[in-house]
């Protein structure tokens, strides 16, 4: 049996992530041929076979992020089926005739680092095969370190693999423990501080949970949202509109709509066309913040917040304020299902200058958006319902949202907030537009 | 030069190399608009194809953008006779690079864990407050086998920086730039030869200028 190391790649690199396996279990291997792929500092490499045989049970899944000298899998030279052994966690601690690495931050501390293997883990056939193929990584650190005879522990695991449990049990027995525990004290430094690679989840599955990599995607929506927080000092107004004109228009125009141009009329290019209007009045809330300075866009570039699969995106109407509402309507259809296509041509999703996202199509009544950076406010339309409202002492039905935005208050003061968003609102009400 | 044609031409010569035959190169290629996924790359991080061609490719990194204006250049280069060392070899071509800006009066740099090489250009939209961000102004992704390296890295000299919007969500990620963008006007020729320079120097080759591959592969 030979195990599959990962292997040392520079004096730098301590740890890289199996990226490919280009053979899979029971494969026969040539020694020298590619077996699996690592990448490290944007280096993809080859790795290839240290040995000729049949490759057992693979150790690392694609993806995992593993330290030099970690067994990845193992090959049996005489064909015969490779031993099944715990599936090793994302970092394991190294082995310790690993080469010195001068340079390499120390491992994390076994005990952070490598928990024991789920229990969950069904039970492999027991195979005939020397025993060191069934300890893991972690259980013959332990037994190195502690100067533990394994052949003494009793294996409770699966399939009688000794398991860092029996290991600890073992260390319990007063006979065995004394001597063993001394040595340990003695000898073993101070702990090392956690290795300071930033992008390695510590994070072990375990029976109740799953682990999976972020997409890119999903990576750069979290830092944007991180560093908006961060950036901007969030607050968001709520105003409630009355939507009943809008609704009324909507009506009317829907079925003409829909048979003219093939698409639905929507509340969207309303608030849309209303939130251009208030723009044009209050220019600031269309500006962005470029350290000490305030710059003014000329232009009124709307950002409309697409949902995604996966993510979200926010394409851009360019000069939104040239558009009437059968335009913006337009606009946010074509963008919206070319985003979902991912068919956006480059210039579609830059230079926004004001977002609007309308969570209320996902039933949301209000909600406190964050801003689009560098813009300084984002609009949140919320779901219009019919309400029961009280108009000059009586009780009516009206079609009602809220309209929440989240402004920055490093620019813009709570009054100005509310003026802006209360033009929202007024237009809205008010609507006098008779051709859309 | 087609990304594939270009590729093919490295295995070519990486095989060689793998059987110790052969001598190490360094090509210098100009792609056609082209979007490339690295290993670490995933395809749902391209926005728009827009007319460009999508390749899988075996090197490092995630997406990128090649096109008319950008210095590729693949070194195809036996490691075990170098370093044998993956940091130290992504380190040197960093070098390189920042050695060939410098010539131009530009000054960039490294940002540990970020491979690549950086300068500090003037924030267009500038979030955070500060008027000055790093950006990229060249990528490194390479491939190994058997220490034989393919891939490299791309400079920007005048490539047309909105096509990298394709690639990535809009404002998500640190900007692109390039030395014309920077307001260096460079005649890429100029800039592979300095580039040729420095890689000989730091990689102590003696570099000998070999004609056009495309004129032999038309």
């Amino acid at each position: 049996m030979t195990d599959v190391v990962m292997p040392q790649m520079g004096e730098s690199i301590v740890e890289g992530t199996l990226t490919k396996w280009l053979k899979k279990t029971g494969d026969k291997v040539e020694r020298d041929e590619p077996l699996f792929e690592i990448s490290t500092d944007k280096v993809d490499t080859e790795i290839p076979s240290p040995a000729a045989g049949v490759l057992g049970e693979l150790l690392v899944q694609e993806g995992q992020t593993v330290q030099v000298n970690a067994v990845v899998a193992r090959i049996s030279e005489d064909g015969a089926a490779a031993a099944p052994a715990a599936p090793i966690p994302a970092v394991p601690a190294p082995e310790q005739e690993a080469p010195k690495q001068e340079a390499a931050p120390p491992p994390p501390p076994p005990a952070a680092a490598a928990p024991p293997p789920p229990p969950s883990q069904p039970a492999p056939e027991p195979v005939a095969a020397e025993p060191a193929g069934l300890l893991s990584p972690l259980v013959r650190k332990m037994a190195r370190e502690n100067n533990i005879d394994l052949s003494k522990v009793t294996g409770t695991g699966a399939g009688g693999r000794i398991t860092k449990d029996d290991v600890t049990a073992y260390m319990k027995q007063p006979a065995a423990a004394a001597p063993a525990a001394q040595a340990s004290v003695s000898t073993q430094p101070a702990p090392p501080p956690p290795t300071s690679a930033v992008l390695v989840g510590q994070a072990q599955p375990t029976a109740k949970s799953r682990i999976e990599p972020m997409s890119n995607m999903r990576i750069k929506i979290a830092e944007h949202m991180v560093m908006s927080k961060r950036v901007s000092a969030h607050v968001t107004t709520v105003h409630r509109v009355d939507m009943t004109r809008v609704a009324k228009m909507r009506a009317k125009h829907k079925e003409d709509f829909a048979a003219r141009y093939g698409m639905s009329l929507t509340f969207l290019p309303f608030v849309a066309r209303a939130a251009v209007e208030a723009l044009r009045t209050y220019p600031i809330v269309n500006a962005s913040i470029d350290g000490t300075n305030i710059v003014y866009h000329n232009e009124i570039n709307l950002g409309i917040a697409v949902a995604l699969e996966n993510g979200l995106i926010v394409p851009v109407i360019r000069n939104a304020d040239e558009k009437n509402v059968l335009g913006l309507q337009r606009s946010i259809v074509d963008l919206a299902s070319r985003a979902r296509a991912r068919q956006l041509k480059p210039d579609e999703i830059q230079a926004g200058t004001f977002s609007i996202t309308n969570f209320g199509s996902f039933g949301s009544v209000f909600a406190t958006p964050v801003i689009n950076q560098p813009q300084v406010a984002i609009l949140g339309v919320g779901a219009v319902e019919k309400v029961p409202v009280v108009i000059d002492d009586a009780i009516a039905i009206r079609s009602q949202a809220y309209l929440a935005l989240s402004f920055d208050h490093r620019l813009i003061d709570g009054a100005l907030g509310d003026q802006f968003t209360g033009k929202v609102k007024s237009v809205l009400e008010n609507w006098s537009e008779e051709v859309l | 030069m087609r990304y594939a044609d270009a590729f093919q031409i490295q295995s070519d010569l990486a095989a060689e190399r793998k059987q110790g035959r052969g001598v190490d190169h360094l090509l210098f290629v100009e792609h056609p608009h082209v979007v490339t996924i690295g290993r670490n790359g995933h395809e749902r991080n391209i926005l728009s194809r827009a007319g460009m061609e999508v390749y899988e490719s075996d090197r490092g990194g995630d997406v990128t953008y090649h096109g008319p204006g950008q210095i590729v250049g693949y070194p195809i280069i036996d490691l075990r006779e170098w370093k044998r060392d993956v940091g130290a070899y992504v380190r040197a071509i960093e070098q390189v690079l920042i050695d060939t800006l410098a010539c131009y009066d530009i000054s960039a740099h490294r940002i540990p864990g970020m491979t690549g090489v950086w300068t500090v250009a003037p924030a267009v939209e500038a979030a955070s407050g500060s008027t000055q961000t790093d950006a990229k102004i060249a990528a490194i992704g390479v491939h190994l086998s058997r220490w034989v390296s393919t891939h490299g890295w791309a400079l920007n000299v005048n490539t047309e920086l909105r096509y990298f919007q394709s690639i990535v969500p809009c404002g998500l990620t640190k900007p692109v730039t390039s030395m014309q963008a920077l307001g260096v006007h460079a005649d890429p020729e100029e800039v592979k030869l300095i580039l040729a320079h420095h890689f000989g120097k730091i990689f102590d080759f003696e570099m000998q200028a070999e004609p056009a591959m495309e004129t032999v592969l038309v």
